[in-house]
């Protein structure tokens, strides 16, 4: 047998390893598009996100083709047949404590709607965090699948300038810089998660390989059990006794600054969608009715905030920009809220659904 | 052992690989200090730094009533070495670095002196009457054991120590005493003990002995090395590390961290156990987890083996395979032949030869399918025992035990006629492969009973599994 020299096969490995680093810092590889899911997992209903995914068979990651791709939406082919609806927002929509067919799209899908004389298909492509521009973002990611309705979820936190740095959002600027380029989105973000050549490198950006990795090993369980998030026997109700604060982003009463309002994310939403309506829908809050509920409606919103964004804001601005809006702020009673003042329990989503149910219909005459 | 931690050891190994010079000092020097580093923070007070003082203890005892080597000079350096390893962990209670061999703060220093002062007391007693005290050592060994893993007894123990402590009762958990490494440190004292009674055990110094029962590449998670062997390599002179020996070591390594860090770790997200046995809605994905919990338990295993194998490599200690490809032997006979080898050749050696010598011994000896199925079953109850005395442990022994013995008649029965059968390469490709299959499935739906806390979740789950219940 051939004798091996071992440093030759040695300093071989190092040089091919080092050169396949460089190669992939250079060539950044978009492998998010491969995906276990819709061939042999079953699609997810909503779009992976997860904070303890040994837990919820789910994780957290910044790939947008891996999360759709993960999605049930991407293995779906759109028929003749479908009316798609794409429901986006926060958290409320994702669905927090909420198996996906009690969510708000599950809910729609289970009234078996009929829109232009066709099935209404409900997607959840909703997404635990409050910001319009991330909102913008997986819009734009989810026209490829030719919705015939979005549906946008959002509420006044969403609007606000400091909260559209959401994690997914600076994880993101390539994608966020092309939507400023392409649809005049305003970015006023500086704290981009940039990577240096090292951090592209496969060492480098190792994390983002192994949640590939891991999200299609998680399509096991997802597959398995249908679940994709924790659900603990009990948790902390949304907070009712609220504090006698009524600042708002140090705004104080009667005056909502302008520059607090990140409105031109809702236009961008708008433009990308061209000629697919959009229904922008100011979601259910909790309406508190504990200590200090006089000066606010719950632990986000002084009510002074809120009813001036409520009755005069979005009255004005879908006016005069001409959005399709609808106000079911106050639509769901307050027992039917979990753990936050915009998460509802699945009889407080059924509500929701039906009052949404006339809307989606009658984008169609 | 996280990769951080096996690496450190790694570079501290091939430092003193590269100097050549004092390894034997090296081995018990980072062996003692290991021990200490790796063992988990426990809730009861100062325990986590008592638990390795007692690891060394009961060696050094142990070796006391083994060893016909009197109190020499080298003997006393080792006990000196050993006391100021222990004296020097404890004087970190009174730096910012405290927690650097220890996972909480050392307690004081008196106490650890008292103590020594206690084993000093017992150490000549036991110096005087060495021999005498090899069966008592027996006992205490097994009692030892046995009150780790009957999880009722560990509590017991766990609330008088916590007493004693004057800590609070409301939390107590088996969990309390998780002390590292015993089932491993046990298994090479009760065989030193067998061997002195059998009077074949080697004359070995104090550090080769400490060294042997808590070498640090194997103190976590075995193999249970011989001391013949063992120190046949230790008494190599140390050649330092060549070229072939350093990457012959490294793949080793290298290996042994694939199969744990990414196989392993990958699989055990999917693998079987108490949360998602309940959760599982189809039988198809019930088999996948149970398949990815079998290949988990063997790549986590056998890479831990690799990796201990690869570090003792690299300072010349060339330790026993454990695992040999288990999992494409055609019967479950050459399955545990493969399978944690070393365990199953201790259980051979001191229990299972053993009795059925003695059985054959008998004036009217039992009829000899009796004493396989006696022997056989019990063995493997016992290496059941060995992972914790509980009821699916037992239910998993005896599960192996019943194939074993039904392998046994069956290759009895009808080994002839397979011979004849299997008359072209092919039929003996078919029976072959039909048994690789057969055996695995055995040994995965045995898992089931390892991977689950409970009897009955474990049978319901094999009802699931064969479609009798659905999911």
């Amino acid at each position: 047998m051939k004798d091996i020299n071992y440093s030759k096969v040695f300093i071989k490995g190092i040089f091919l390893f080092i050169i396949f680093n460089l190669l992939i810092a250079a060539w950044q590889p978009n492998i998010g598009k491969l995906s276990l899911y819709n061939s042999i997992f079953t699609g997810r209903e909503r779009l992976p996100f997860g904070e303890n995914p040994k837990q919820s068979y789910n994780l957290s990651l910044f790939d947008l083709d891996a999360m759709f791709a993960s999605h049930v939406i991407h293995g779906t082919k759109k028929t003749e047949n479908e009316f798609r609806v794409i429901v986006i927002g926060d958290s409320s929509v994702w669905g927090t404590l909420l198996k996906p067919e009690e969510t708000l799209s599950g809910q729609l899908n289970e009234m078996n709607l009929s829109a232009c004389g066709k099935n209404v298909k409900a997607y959840n492509l909703g997404y635990p965090t409050i910001s319009l521009t991330k909102d913008v973002m997986l819009l734009e990611h989810a026209m490829r699948y030719k919705p015939d309705l979005i549906l946008w979820m959002t509420t006044l936190d969403a609007f606000i300038v400091e909260n559209q740095s959401s994690p997914i959002v600076l994880n993101n600027e390539e994608k966020i810089r092309d939507l400023e380029t392409n649809y005049g989105l305003a970015v006023g973000i500086s704290d981009f998660e940039k990577k240096s050549f090292w951090d592209k490198t496969f060492v480098g950006d190792r994390r983002a390989w192994a949640d590939l990795v891991r999200l299609q090993i998680y399509g096991v369980m997802w597959s398995a059990t249908g679940i994709d998030q924790f659900y603990p026997d009990e948790y902390e109700s949304a907070q009712i006794d609220l504090e006698a604060n009524v600042l708002f982003y140090g705004d104080e009463p009667p005056v909502l600054e302008k520059k607090l309002f990140h409105v031109n994310a809702l236009e961008t939403g708008i433009r990308i969608a061209e000629n697919t309506p959009v229904l922008i829908v100011n979601e259910p809050i909790l309406i508190s009715t504990g200590e200090n509920s006089d000066i606010r409606y719950n632990f986000f919103y002084p009510r002074w905030a809120y009813d001036l964004y409520r009755d005069v804001v979005m009255p004005y601005l879908s006016q005069m920009l001409g959005w399709n809006y609808v106000d079911l702020w106050d639509i769901v009673p307050a027992n039917e809220f979990t753990n936050s003042a915009i998460h509802l329990t699945p009889a407080g989503e059924k509500i929701l659904a039906e009052s949404l149910v006339p809307y989606i219909v009658e984008k169609c005459k | 052992m996280t990769i951080i931690q096996i690496l450190i050891i790694v570079i501290f190994t091939l430092l003193f690989a590269i100097l050549k010079r004092g390894r034997d000092s090296f081995l018990l020097i980072a062996s003692v200090l290991v021990m200490f580093w790796l063992q988990p923070a426990l809730p009861i007070r100062g325990f986590d730094f008592w638990i390795p003082i007692a690891t060394l203890i009961i060696t050094i005892f142990t070796w006391l009533i083994t060893t016909d080597n009197k109190l020499n000079r080298k003997n006393i350096f080792t006990l000196v070495i050993i006391a100021s390893i222990i004296l020097l962990i404890n004087l970190t209670r009174y730096f910012s670095f405290a927690q650097i061999f220890t996972p909480s703060r050392p307690p004081q220093i008196e106490i650890t002196l008292i103590i020594f002062l206690i084993f000093g007391l017992i150490f000549f007693l036991l110096m005087k009457y060495n021999a005498s005290f090899l069966t008592f050592g027996l006992i205490l060994l097994l009692s030892i054991f046995l009150i780790l893993k009957i999880p009722a007894w560990t509590i017991e123990l766990s609330s008088l120590l916590r007493a004693l402590n004057n800590q609070s009762l409301t939390n107590v958990s088996a969990l309390d005493i998780r002390w590292l490494g015993f089932s491993y440190v046990a298994f090479r004292l009760i065989h030193t003990i067998r061997d002195k009674q059998a009077g074949r055990l080697p004359s070995v110094d104090l550090g080769e002995y400490i060294t042997y029962v808590i070498f640090f590449p194997a103190f976590t998670a075995g193999p249970i090395d011989r001391i013949e062997r063992f120190i046949k390599d230790l008494r190599q002179p140390f050649e330092g590390l060549n070229q072939e020996k350093f990457f012959e070591a490294g793949q080793r390594l290298l290996i042994g961290l694939f199969k744990k860090f990414v196989i392993a770790d990958t699989l055990a997200l999917i693998a079987l156990n108490d949360t998602n046995a309940t959760q599982i809605q189809s039988t198809g994905w019930m088999w996948i987890l149970v398949y990815a919990y079998a290949f988990q338990i063997y790549f986590d295993f056998s890479g831990y083996t690799d990796i201990a194998l690869g570090i003792a490599k690299f300072i010349g200690i060339n330790l026993p395979e454990n695992f040999s490809s288990p999992y494409l032997k055609p019967n479950l006979t050459q399955f545990w032949n493969n399978w944690h080898m070393t365990l199953t050749q201790w259980f051979r050696s001191y229990f299972f030869n053993p009795v059925t010598r003695w059985l054959r011994s008998w004036q009217k000896p039992m009829s000899m399918p009796m004493m396989i199925l006696l022997t056989q079953v019990a063995t493997m109850v016992l290496i059941g025992f060995w992972h914790g005395v509980t009821w699916n442990f037992t239910i998993w022994g005896l599960w192996h035990g019943l194939g074993l013995f039904i392998h046994n008649r069956w290759n009895d029965l009808t080994k002839a006629k397979a011979a004849e059968w299997a008359n072209t390469p092919f039929k003996q490709n078919v029976l072959n492969i039909s048994g690789i299959i057969f055996t695995f499935h055995f040994v995965a739906i045995g898992w089931i009973f390892f991977a689950l806390s409970s009897p009955v979740t474990s049978w319901n789950m094999i009802l699931k599994l064969f479609g009798v219940v659905s999911p």
